[in-house]
């Protein structure tokens, strides 16, 4: 009796597992007959047009590249599919499976800087690095999609940038100047608040929008010294021992203690911000300059009083912004339509695919392509990022540096925004945050 | 010792597979995984690595603090304010069917739409909280801004929002105590005080257990509401033990998270098995 008992609950171990292994390898022979399936179906077809495959998240606004696309396929009788992915991580592990398989579509919109290079690019894209269209793309733009001497993307849409958003309106009414340093911006501040309007808009009721002082405070950084970025990924330089880096969390701090920042912060969220940013209730918001698609959508009559301007270090000659650079499109190496995907990516950058592109979509920022100029009806904060970059004051953001960036990062810049921990505990307290992440991550030298 | 079978054990075949699928495989396995550095697609054996850096999170004392202070304080709150209510409710109200519709009415809605609706009602300024509370003078406090208030604001909500339950359970416990007793009561000339006290309050002992041990395990889990109120804000003050872990998942620390899981299991176990046991040996029989 008890033999048998154990006998049969052995078999329905056995059972169980053999259940396990056939779900298993169901599944993956299901994904591979309906996907060979697919790849039939468009070689079989005998008319001479060519289907491109192109994974893109489904946060990006495509209306843009759908607009080309449309183009392209009358042009050159090349249609574009588009398959969705979702964004974040999820997406990341998605694009790292398809790639490591074998199965990316033949092209592939990606971010640039850490996180595609991150992919072992040199195994799976194709170098573009000869194509004549190379030499009108930026550097600082090649320098993300590059490793070695092999470049693998192109722009897929606008940069952006990090700084301050300002009301216009506000300035003009109080006589001030667009600030040249750090001290000049608490005397705007300190002029604002006697004013009655609130001088600077914190809404950590979204908490990542606190992080956007420590993170546009980078340009100073990186003008200070361009190679923090390369010693904070190896473990050679921190936050709490780098003096200039440790700025970005005072400034957060300073704000707070002079009383800049708007009564209940943490009720705050960012649609409520850019309310108080339209309408001049508020005179700064330091912010990511696609929140000027938001404004121009929201408050319509608004986004001609929106400037912007880069935060400020404490040189007046060095005032720079930080920049976001744009997603990128990537062609697959082993892609079986790497011609036609060439052609596509000729046109999507030549003159007439831009013009097309910027008719459907207003930019966030200046586009990484030489030459090409932004249009009229550009918004006028926008036209304020373009000043800059003819200086050359322009640096990456650190996340494009480096592929580490702490998860709790946004907790820390509300603690310090709030005034519950000094920002000497703030950089000691992301510096281990990051090394957790680095050794997650099981990089060399943590 | 003969047993006479009835039936083959082959039946427990199906309930056995959908229990090894669903519940024993993978504790199991997220037990392996808490060993891990795991990125879903790809592991590597890193020992208690994952255990020593979860117990390093500069957080997890506020968490842990956050999380004793949320389950016992609900968990007392709910069987306080539930006896009353079940009380009340058993009694001859006219609109008792009424009210315990009402009561009970919180514990249908999702927690989500609760926790949104009530960071709205919370609102320093324009929420409705404090807007009555101005009506009479008082200047109301940052409910879910305050760092030091904000863990409370949200344990209010969650007894708001779980007490019809146990009033339910409650009123069950009540209806199931023979009237013999009060006639019996009702004799010997006691008031409804005595009445409470010495025949409702201990013959619901199996009813008040149950609430208790629901109430903590529950409470010592919480993550749905305080995430959607204050997402562990502001900075880290109102995070508790499931928070702090998903947002390592959201890292993408599978393995870091996985750990952080096995660490809640041990700890909902160790706190709750000894109360357990305690409590049913206080258990008196009908």
């Amino acid at each position: 009796m008890k033999r048998l008992t154990k006998k049969h609950i052995l078999f329905t171990f056995m059972a169980l597992l053999l259940l396990l292994l056939a779900a298993c390898g169901g599944d993956d022979s299901n994904n591979e007959s309906s996907d060979a399936a697919g790849n039939e179906e468009g070689t079989e077809e005998e008319n001479p047009e060519t289907t491109l495959t192109f994974l893109i998240d489904n946060q990006t606004v495509t209306d843009g590249i759908d607009a080309v696309a449309a183009e392209i396929e009358e042009k050159y009788n090349i249609k574009t599919k588009f398959e969705m992915r979702p964004g974040g991580t999820e997406g990341d592990n998605i694009v790292k499976t398809r790639l490591a398989t074998g199965e990316m579509t033949d092209l592939m919109w990606y971010n640039s800087g850490s996180l595609f290079k991150a992919l072992n690019p040199q195994e799976y894209f194709l170098d573009l690095s000869g194509e004549a269209y190379m030499d009108r793309l930026t550097d600082e733009f090649k320098e993300a999609v590059s490793v070695g001497d092999a470049v693998y993307g192109i722009p897929g849409e606008a940069s952006s940038a990090g700084g301050w958003l300002y009301n216009k309106k506000v300035y003009e009414e109080l006589g001030l100047e667009v600030p040249k340093t750090w001290d000049e911006l608490m005397a705007n501040n300190e002029a604002i608040k006697e004013a009655g309007k609130v001088p600077v808009v914190a809404s950590y009721k979204d908490t990542w929008t606190s992080q956007l002082v420590l993170l546009a405070d980078y340009y100073n950084v990186y003008s200070n010294n361009p190679d923090f970025a390369n010693q904070f990924t190896n473990n050679e330089a921190k936050f709490a021992d780098t003096p200039i880096a440790l700025r970005g969390f005072e400034k957060l701090h300073e704000l707070q203690e002079a009383g800049y920042y708007n009564d209940e912060e943490s009720a705050t969220g960012y649609n409520d911000a850019l309310e108080m940013l339209a309408n001049g209730e508020a005179a700064h918001y330091p912010m990511l300059t696609f929140a000027l698609a938001a404004i121009a959508d929201t408050y319509p009559d608004a986004i001609e009083d929106i400037g912007f301007f880069g935060q400020p270090g404490d040189d007046p000659e060095d005032h720079g912004m930080t920049q976001w650079l744009p997603g990128s499109i990537y062609v697959n190496k082993d892609s079986e339509n790497v011609e036609a995907a060439k052609q596509w990516m000729e046109y999507f950058i030549s003159d007439e695919g831009l013009e097309t592109y910027m008719s459907v979509m207003k930019a966030n920022g200046p586009y990484v392509v030489e030459g090409v100029e932004l249009p009229d009806d550009a918004y006028p904060a926008v036209k304020d990022m373009t000043a800059y970059l003819e200086e050359g004051k322009v640096g990456p953001a650190l996340e494009f540096l480096t592929p580490l960036k702490g998860p709790n990062l946004e907790q820390i810049t509300v603690e310090t925004g709030l005034g519950l921990i000094t920002p000497e505990e703030a950089a000691e307290k992301y510096d281990r945050d990051v090394e957790r992440q680095a050794k997650q991550l099981d990089l060399e030298g943590w | 010792m003969k047993v006479n079978k009835v039936y083959s054990y082959a039946l427990l075949i199906p309930a056995g597979l959908i229990y090894g699928l669903l519940f024993l495989y993978p504790t199991i396995m997220s037990f392996f995984f808490s060993f891990t550095r795991w990125t879903l697609t790809d592991w590597e054996w890193i020992g208690f690595e994952n255990f020593i850096m979860f117990f390093e999170e500069s957080s997890l004392m506020i968490g842990f603090k956050n999380t004793f202070i949320f389950a016992f304080l609900t968990a007392g709150l709910k069987v306080v304010l539930g006896l009353i209510l079940a009380v009340i409710l058993t009694s001859q109200l006219k609109t008792k069917r009424f009210i315990r519709s009402t009561v009970f009415f919180p514990v249908l809605v999702s927690t989500i739409a609760v926790g949104i609706a009530f960071s709205v009602l919370m609102h320093p300024s324009e929420g409705l909280i404090n807007q009555t509370l101005g009506l009479f003078g008082i200047n109301g406090p940052n409910w879910l801004g305050n760092p030091s208030l904000a863990i409370y604001s949200v344990a209010f909500v969650d007894v708001w929002k779980g007490v019809g339950i146990a009033t339910v359970i409650f009123i069950a416990g009540m209806m199931s105590i023979p009237k013999d007793y009060y006639e019996a009561h009702q004799i010997d000339g006691g008031n409804k005080l005595n009445a409470f006290w010495y025949i409702t309050l201990p013959l619901s002992r199996p009813a008040i257990n149950a609430v208790i041990i629901l109430a903590l395990i529950g409470g010592l889990r919480t993550f749905d509401l305080v995430w959607a109120m204050t997402g562990g804000g502001p900075g880290f003050s109102s995070d508790l033990i499931a928070s702090i872990i998903y947002k390592q998942y959201q890292a993408g620390f599978y393995g870091l998270s996985t750990a952080g899981n096995v660490i809640l299991f041990i700890m909902v176990a160790v706190i709750v098995f000894p109360i357990f046991k305690f409590l049913n040996r206080r258990e008196v029989d009908l």
